[in-house]
């Protein structure tokens, strides 16, 4: 730490109280205390004492005392209101004059005819040629291609046999839910943009991995991506590519393209650098140890990072249908928007179903090549049967397909569906009727959502926008410094005086009450949970598969259950947070918990403790750091949700994202955009425990 | 690392150069795709051909009712595919200009939109009226009207803005609102007329419906923005709150609305391109024209019966030859 160094080193006495103070943020190695030559007057010492940056007091102290002069001018100048609109700066505007600039200009200008519809036309021709293929080889070819080709990603033989049956069941499943057709349109889409992310990712993680300059340049800006709800960015895109496939791609490609280069990158940095020796010594050019050597050894990197930006770009193909992708989204989408909760469920499940198959096929593959002894289960015939099984899947799937058309059966066959909206609707106006007012004792989930909106996110909302504005920022300052160091303070403190300066203060604020009510659900009920998980056998068993489906699942799958429970409004977007955070808290949570060092807990046993001594003396302090990143993932999760939740009444800036796509209005669209951007900064960084960081 | 003092072998130097002549080949194709072959073909579209027509999907019933009995006729009569698209009102216009899509079937009024891309651009043009006229308004339900008549004045509405009063709203009275890409001049009107209310978006028709359905069955007072001709209002009766009189220009500036929605004839909007060479689609769209009555009958199907829009559809066009029958060019 290089606080450390600047510590004052001054007397041994008071090493012991300071210390103490220390413990109490439990952070850091304890600084070795130096003796010092001469010791300075007693309330120099005290001084120093009170602003000793290695405790938490000093911190908060040295903060206070930089921000008074300026805090104390900014509140006479501008006063103690709401954000000053002598501060803020008129964004809309120059957007604005862009966006008509955009729609005079885009069937003329050189940068629109040369370039950006060059790209636009490329990637529908993609599209449509591999949806063109799909459809060709109709529902027979398909079933067949993707259930072989899963069966050989994960090895073949008996291991591959669990994926190929899971791959078959998806399949069918979605053609039974009458969702073939757009299934195809997702998958086309999702073809396309995870090549391309791949290949672009693998080119950044190649030239971050290779020279430390573009590391140095990229990581900041791939940590941002991090925080990034996909919903914030999705604008620009509409107006230079119009609604269609061409803009859901490019938006898709960028928000998938982060973890395949962080990875790969990784991969290369972390390679055995006995491993480069030795191939430098044997005389091998750098491009020949990047293939050789380099590339090989982070192999398992790079598949990880393809797995990540599979999920990621299913997530996003799903969402961009907002701008006109089409396919399973879309499906979901209009059902939304007409709370037909049936028929957005029926196109949600294989979403669903589509995610788990990725997602085990993936791993599969991962599991593979981290088990080379076993590369795969052909036994004794494995070199021919390895090297014939792609090309035999592809035979099969064109000979099912030309079986199917000889037929006449490309499309899914009619009668061979089941008509689940009926149903659901009826059992979700079952619900409505009977468990959304009236029941005795508990309420009922409308009473709930009314009175969660009326005292906590009413009063927090209120109460946050009532706070003077320099005292929020202060605030962000403190927690921030808390956790990390002055440049996080500065980044963070930065990042909310942006939100002001775009003025967007009082709806960012709202947005900030909806996160913080979020948040405190999922912690409260993700630690909860996480406790007896750790705790009870056989819940963490059970839970497994739950959570890994949870955690797999495309954030839009949420908006469904909760329009139906909540209705429409803050509640519905926040309790869709919160689903779609727990599986993570949980999961870390229980981890944190699990690996608290045995040795403490047989000592505190053997001492006598209680089961709940034991947990809030010995595993739950040791398990801070785990709870601390339980709490950080939870935050970046549950504001990606909230924004989204504008499109089922969440109102504040996801409101004002959905009303500049849906207006096409870059002025509103891209200010609430990059506030969003600011939040999820502000709330990474106070967040963001200081070893996370520096761990890298 | 010791690369650089090894001495370059003739194999090694072959390397370099063959990889040289790579990187400059590459290079070259590159340059060459993205700016030798000239400018990009505008306006194409995802597996188009002429005989599909492509319509925006508007997000509420009345509007569905066209798109549903159009795509239908289209399909079955003329023999076209018909793609719909789902996207905002004014998404819809920019889309209309590029060509994405061929028509719109009911534009309630977008003077901005117009002017630029019908006066000024030229990519628009006006397919005729639709036959329905449509009016904006606000209103509150009847048996809340029955029980306090001066409720029907805007001057009064400050007087219950207790009783409108929900968690959302927080000490204003509610204004209940649609989705947020409809016409609307609520929040300028709220604040030139200096109302005790307070908008809020229920995000979309279906759910503004389910809201005020939930409110009619436990007879409580509720004030919304509203339309007519809405099939809803059949089942929900709505009285409408008197705004101030409509005055020459008093809308021409949108900050400063301080007056009634005027009563607008629904328009049809079509590409410019289409209209001109789209043949039988492009005539038998702008021959389509039907009443009120007729529009209602097929959303009550939709969203009051909860039966599939090309259903629907089916059903109407099965019901009603003599009318249709007269589009078919």
């Amino acid at each position: 730490m290089s606080t450390a160094t600047a510590a004052p080193t001054d007397d041994s006495r008071t090493g012991t109280t300071r210390n103490a103070v220390g413990a109490g943020t439990a952070r850091g190695p304890a600084r070795p205390a130096a003796p010092a030559p001469l010791a300075p007057p007693p309330a120099v010492g005290r001084l120093r004492r009170a602003l000793d940056p290695g405790t938490a007091r000093g911190k908060l102290a040295r903060l206070a005392l930089a921000a008074v002069v300026p805090v104390a001018v900014a509140a006479v100048l501008w006063g103690s209101g709401t954000w000053p609109a002598a501060l803020t700066v008129d964004a809309t505007a120059p957007l604005d004059r862009v966006s008509d600039w955009i729609v005079d200009n885009r069937e003329t200008h050189w940068v629109f005819l040369y370039v950006l519809l060059h790209w636009s036309n490329t990637a529908i021709d993609a599209i449509d040629g591999v949806y063109l293929l799909l459809r060709w080889l109709g529902w027979a070819g398909t079933g067949t291609a993707a259930v072989l080709l899963s069966w050989r990603a994960a090895g073949g033989g008996r291991r591959g046999l669990r994926v190929a049956v899971t791959t078959a069941a998806v399949f069918a499943a979605c053609g039974l839910l009458g969702m073939w057709e757009p299934t195809m349109v997702t998958l086309a889409l999702m073809a396309v943009s995870v090549a391309a992310a791949a290949v672009l990712g693998v080119l950044l993680g190649l030239a971050a991995g290779l020279s430390d300059r573009v590391h140095r340049a990229l990581r900041p800006v791939l940590d941002t991506m991090q925080v990034l709800p996909a919903f914030a960015y999705l604008l620009p895109f509409v107006l230079v590519f119009g609604i269609g496939s061409p803009a859901a791609l490019f938006s898709t490609v960028i928000y998938a393209a982060p973890p395949m280069a962080r990875l790969t990158a990784m991969g290369l940095r972390g390679a055995d650098p006995g491993v480069l020796e030795a191939s430098a010594s044997l005389g091998a050019s750098r491009l020949q140890r990047l293939r050789t050597a380099r590339l090989p050894l982070a192999r398992a990197e790079i598949l990880l990072g393809l797995n990540q930006t599979i999920m990621m770009a299913l997530s996003m193909v799903v969402i961009a249908s907002v701008i006109g992708a089409g396919g399973l989204g879309d499906e979901v989408y209009q059902a939304l928007a007409t709370v037909d909760v049936g028929r957005a469920l029926a196109a949600g499940i294989p979403i669903v179903l589509l995610a788990v198959w990725l997602d085990r096929t993936t791993a599969a593959a991962g599991e593979r090549l981290d088990d080379p002894v076993r590369a795969d289960g052909f036994g004794p015939l494995r070199t021919w049967a390895a090297r014939a099984a792609a090309p035999a899947a592809v035979a099969a799937a064109v000979t099912a397909a030309l079986a199917a058309r000889a037929a006449g059966a490309t499309a899914w066959p009619e009668g061979w569906t089941v008509a689940i909206a009926r149903p659901v609707n009826l059992a979700k106006d079952w619900i409505v009727a009977n468990l959304s007012e009236g029941v005795p004792v508990v309420g009922g989930t409308l009473v709930w959502a009314g009175n969660f909106t009326e005292w906590l996110l009413n009063p927090l909302r209120d109460g946050l926008q009532a706070m003077p504005w320099w005292s929020v920022l202060l605030l962000v300052a403190a927690l921030a410094r808390l956790v990390g160091t002055w440049r996080t303070a500065a980044t963070a403190t930065a990042a909310m005086a942006a939100v002001g300066v775009l003025g967007v203060w009082g709806r960012s604020l709202n947005t900030l009450s909806q996160v913080l009510a979020g948040l405190a659900v999922t912690l409260l009920l993700g630690i909860a949970v996480g406790i007896l998980a750790a705790r009870v056998r056989w819940v963490e068993r059970a839970l497994r598969p739950v959570l890994d489906t949870l955690q797999t699942m495309p954030q839009f799958v949420y908006l469904i259950p909760v329009v139906a429970l909540f209705n429409v409004g803050r509640a519905a977007a926040v309790a869709a947070a919160v689903v779609y955070a727990l599986p993570a808290v949980v999961r870390i949570t229980t981890q944190g918990l699990r690996q608290v060092d045995p040795a403490a807990m047989e000592a505190a046993r053997s001492l006598g403790a209680t089961g709940v001594q034991q947990l809030r003396q010995v595993q739950l302090p040791l398990a801070r750091p785990a709870l601390l990143l339980a709490v950080n993932q939870g935050v970046v999760l549950v504001l990606a949700v909230v924004i989204i939740g504008g499109m089922v009444g969440g109102g504040a800036l996801g409101y004002d994202v959905v009303k500049g796509l849906s207006r096409g209005d870059l002025g509103l669209g891209l200010v609430a955009g990059t506030a969003i951007v600011c939040l999820g900064l502000v709330l990474d960084r106070v967040t963001q425990p200081a070893g996370a960081r520096t761990k890298q | 690392m010791h690369t650089g003092e090894r001495p370059r072998t003739p194999a090694r130097a072959r390397t370099r150069t063959r990889t040289r002549v790579a990187v400059a080949a590459a290079c070259a194709l590159g340059t060459l795709v993205l700016s030798a072959c000239g400018a990009a073909e505008t306006g194409k579209q995802s597996l188009a051909d002429s005989n599909t027509v492509n319509l925006t999907a508007p997000s509420w019933v009345g509007a569905e009712a066209n798109t549903a009995v159009a795509a239908h006729l289209l399909e079955e009569e003329l023999g076209y595919n018909v793609r719909t698209r789902q996207m905002g009102e004014v998404l819809a216009w920019d889309a209309l200009s590029r060509g994405d899509v061929d028509a719109i079937l009911e534009d309630w009024g977008h003077p901005q939109e117009e002017k630029r891309y019908v006066e000024e651009k030229k990519t628009v043009v006006s397919g005729g009226d639709l036959g329905v006229t449509g009016h904006i308004g606000w209103f509150v339900p009847k048996y809340f009207a029955d029980e306090h008549p001066d409720v029907t004045d805007w001057r009064n509405l400050d007087k219950y803005a207790d009783e409108l009063r929900t968690p959302e709203s927080g000490d204003k009275g509610q204004l209940l609102e649609g989705s947020p890409d409809y016409v609307t001049n609520d929040e300028a009107l709220i604040k030139n007329l200096d109302l005790d209310l307070k908008p809020v978006y229920a995000g979309s028709e279906a759910t503004q419906i389910t809201q005020i359905r939930r409110s009619a069955e436990n007879r409580k007072p509720f004030l919304t923005y509203w339309w007519t001709p809405q099939w809803l209002n059949a089942e929900v009766e709505m009285v409408e709150v008197e705004l101030p009189e409509r005055t020459e220009g008093c809308d021409a500036d949108p900050e400063r609305i301080d007056c009634a929605y005027p009563k607008t004839p629904l328009q049809k909007f079509l590409n410019a391109d289409f209209a001109e060479n789209g043949g039988r689609a492009a005539q038998f769209l702008k021959n389509f024209r039907w009443t009120e009555d007729q529009q209602n009958e097929v959303a009550q199907m939709i969203a009051g019966e909860r039966m599939p829009a090309e259903e629907a559809a089916e059903k109407w066009v099965e019901e009603n030859p003599q009318v249709w029958k007269k589009w078919i060019p």
